[in-house]
């Protein structure tokens, strides 16, 4: 079967005062239609620079990505992303944030009827129909995040990408939010590449786990194949022994193999935007 | 606490004897109008121990008192003014009246009354030329303000310009306003006189900066994030700029627009009084060379009322601003 996905041979450099870095290096991924691919790292191992090369807002120093036999070139709705603050218009409505996104992706495809329960499908299915109306500064992180959901599954994409979409909320939000997530999923069997820091978030919603070693020079160190079967169930998978296992993994890969060295006296410094390496300005 | 808040509360306020909660109130109405009473009440007080002291070569300096009558004495003079300009037409209409009875071919001329403005005409034609002149100024520094924010070389070409005639004074202006104006602008029949758009011009000329300047930074502080979405979407360049870019520069536009309003309005008067052009400006001119010993009260009534419509000009945008503005709470 032919991947839904080709990303081959891909390294990002940017330019810096101090010459070229080097963000990523010889990137090699294929995802298949369907699948659930988790990018996990830690902080400033580029994950977001691969997300963002996927979607077309960086373009890749070398190699190239090919999505459905056609080279990214440039971002485009087929790709849609979910951002890790929202991005929602602070000025539109719930419902207007993702009309425009509806009438732009679908304009002279869907009459205006057709759009309106299209618009209002998709806020069902993150369960925020209820607060149509209402502006994004009414509503909480984790409703703000559902909607920014809403509105990339709104564009029908081929391939959906989350950056860390989970990760400024608090856990009862987020569990909540990764169930609802599963659910869609469960429903539309939308191909995702989710970018996440945590490791229950990875093994719970995976088919596979993409684990990235540190930069400079990040590229991905192994990837990991979770067969646990779907429905999954947060509660029943706390004690299995499988699913325990797939986490001793992913923990032993980042705090073991891809440890992160940094001196104290730097780490210290690491509150402040120390994050030069990953480089997404 | 505020004034709407206290009316509220007063109107539902129903009397008891309850001492304690008229207690209360009372304090609660000396709060909210105490301090600003008190410092009108000082204000007329030191207005008025002064006045007695300043003697001009137009006799004492004013006090409230007189200013007050004299502001009585324009409202007066404006009311009769429009009496004769009434009287005027009517008797215009009677004239030609009669004359069509005798010789019903006569093609009737009517003119209008031309009598000398007064103080509110002069108001008038001030409120007319500054909200023309903003309005000109907005139009050209919004679009142009836009441009700067989305291009750096726009920005970079633009900039050193808006840098040097920012400070430039509505009086360097005006010679040079008045005489390309009486070049360029002639017309036999005219749609605006000449004065009025040389007071349009110089108001524009001065009260462009802060919006052009705010509008451009506005634009520039559209986050990196909504770019993003709009670049996701493949919004094309008007959309982007329509359903992102102005809504985002909105909140600091209106702050420009907001300055621009007020130094508007005093260019105008210092304009008007400098080109003699009819309005606020020449009414104070005007009387400073008349020179009777009411023109210091009249002119301190042109003062208080500049003062008054610069205010309410301001809270007018203010209240714009809240309907437009999507940032809640954010406009103080």
């Amino acid at each position: 079967m032919k991947p839904l996905l080709d990303i081959s041979s891909v390294s990002m450099r940017f330019p810096t005062p101090k010459g070229e870095f080097e963000a990523l290096k010889d990137v090699n991924l294929k995802v298949n239609q369907g699948e659930f691919v988790s990018l996990i790292g830690h902080s400033g191992c580029g994950k977001s620079t691969v997300l963002n090369l996927v979607g077309g807002l960086y373009q890749a120093t070398t190699g190239g990505i090919i999505l459905d036999g056609k080279e990214v070139s440039e971002p485009g709705p087929e790709r849609a992303i979910v951002f890790q603050n929202h991005s929602l218009l602070p000025w539109l409505s719930v419902w207007q944030n993702v009309e425009l996104a509806v009438k732009e992706v679908f304009r002279g495809k869907k009459s205006r009827a057709e759009m309106r329960d299209w618009i209002e499908h998709n806020l069902d299915l993150v369960h925020m129909l209820h607060a149509k109306d209402k502006r994004p500064d009414e509503i909480s992180g984790g409703m703000k995040q559902r909607v920014g959901i809403a509105r990339a599954l709104a564009m029908q994409p081929r391939l959906l990408l989350m950056d860390e979409p989970f990760g400024a909320l608090d856990a009862l939000t987020r569990a909540h939010l990764q169930d609802t997530l599963m659910e869609i999923q469960r429903e539309l069997n939308n191909t995702v590449i989710m970018i996440t820091h945590d490791v229950d978030e990875a093994v719970l919603l995976s088919d596979r786990i993409v684990m990235m070693t540190n930069g400079p020079s990040a590229t991905i160190g192994e990837i990991l194949n979770v067969e646990l079967p779907r429905p999954r169930n947060r509660i029943a998978l706390a004690d299995d022994p499988t699913y325990n296992h797939y986490r001793h993994d992913v923990l032993s890969f980042l705090y073991e193999k891809q440890r992160k060295v940094e001196p104290f006296s730097r780490r210290r410094k690491a509150s402040a935007p120390s994050e030069t390496c990953t480089a997404q300005a | 606490m505020n004034t709407t808040t206290l009316i509220r509360q007063l109107s539902s306020y129903r009397p008891s004897l309850d001492r304690d909660s008229l207690l209360k109130l009372s304090r609660r109405i000396l709060g909210a109008l105490g301090a600003p009473l008190l410092g009108l009440a000082m204000f007329l007080l030191l207005w008025q121990l002064a006045a007695a002291r300043i003697d001009t070569s137009l006799g004492s300096f004013p006090g409230p008192m007189d200013v007050a009558g004299q502001a009585a004495n324009l409202y007066q003079e404006h009311r009769a003014e429009r009496e004769r300009a009434v009287v005027f037409m009517e008797r215009q209409e009677q004239r030609i009246q009669a004359r069509l009875a005798q010789d019903p071919d006569w093609e009737p001329v009517r003119r209008g009354y031309t009598g000398p403005p007064t103080f509110f005409d002069q108001i008038g034609t001030s409120l007319l030329t500054v909200l023309a002149g903003f309005a000109l100024a907005s139009v050209i520094a919004i679009p142009l303000g836009i441009v700067m924010g989305l291009s750096r070389f726009a920005s970079n070409a633009i900039n050193p310009l808006v840098q040097i005639f920012k400070p430039v004074s509505p009086l360097a202006w005006l010679p040079i306003v008045t005489l390309v104006v009486a070049a360029v602008y002639v017309s036999d029949d005219p749609m605006f006189s000449r004065s009025f758009v040389v007071s349009m011009i110089t108001v524009m000329l001065c009260c462009i900066w802060p919006t052009l300047i705010n509008t451009s930074v506005g634009v520039t502080t559209v986050s990196q994030d909504l770019n993003n979405v709009s670049r996701v979407l493949r919004l094309g360049w008007f959309t982007h700029v329509r359903r992102i870019v102005l809504p985002s520069a909105i909140p600091m536009m209106f702050t420009g627009l907001r300055v621009s309003l007020g130094i508007a309005w005093m260019v105008l008067i210092a304009a008007e009084m400098l080109a003699q052009n009819p309005g606020l400006g020449k009414f104070v001119w005007d009387e400073f060379q008349n020179g009777s010993s009411d023109s210091l009260s009249r002119i301190m009534v042109a003062v208080l009322a500049i003062g008054l419509i610069g205010f309410l000009l301001d809270r007018i945008m203010l209240i714009i601003q809240r309907r437009v503005d999507w940032q809640k709470g954010a406009v103080s």
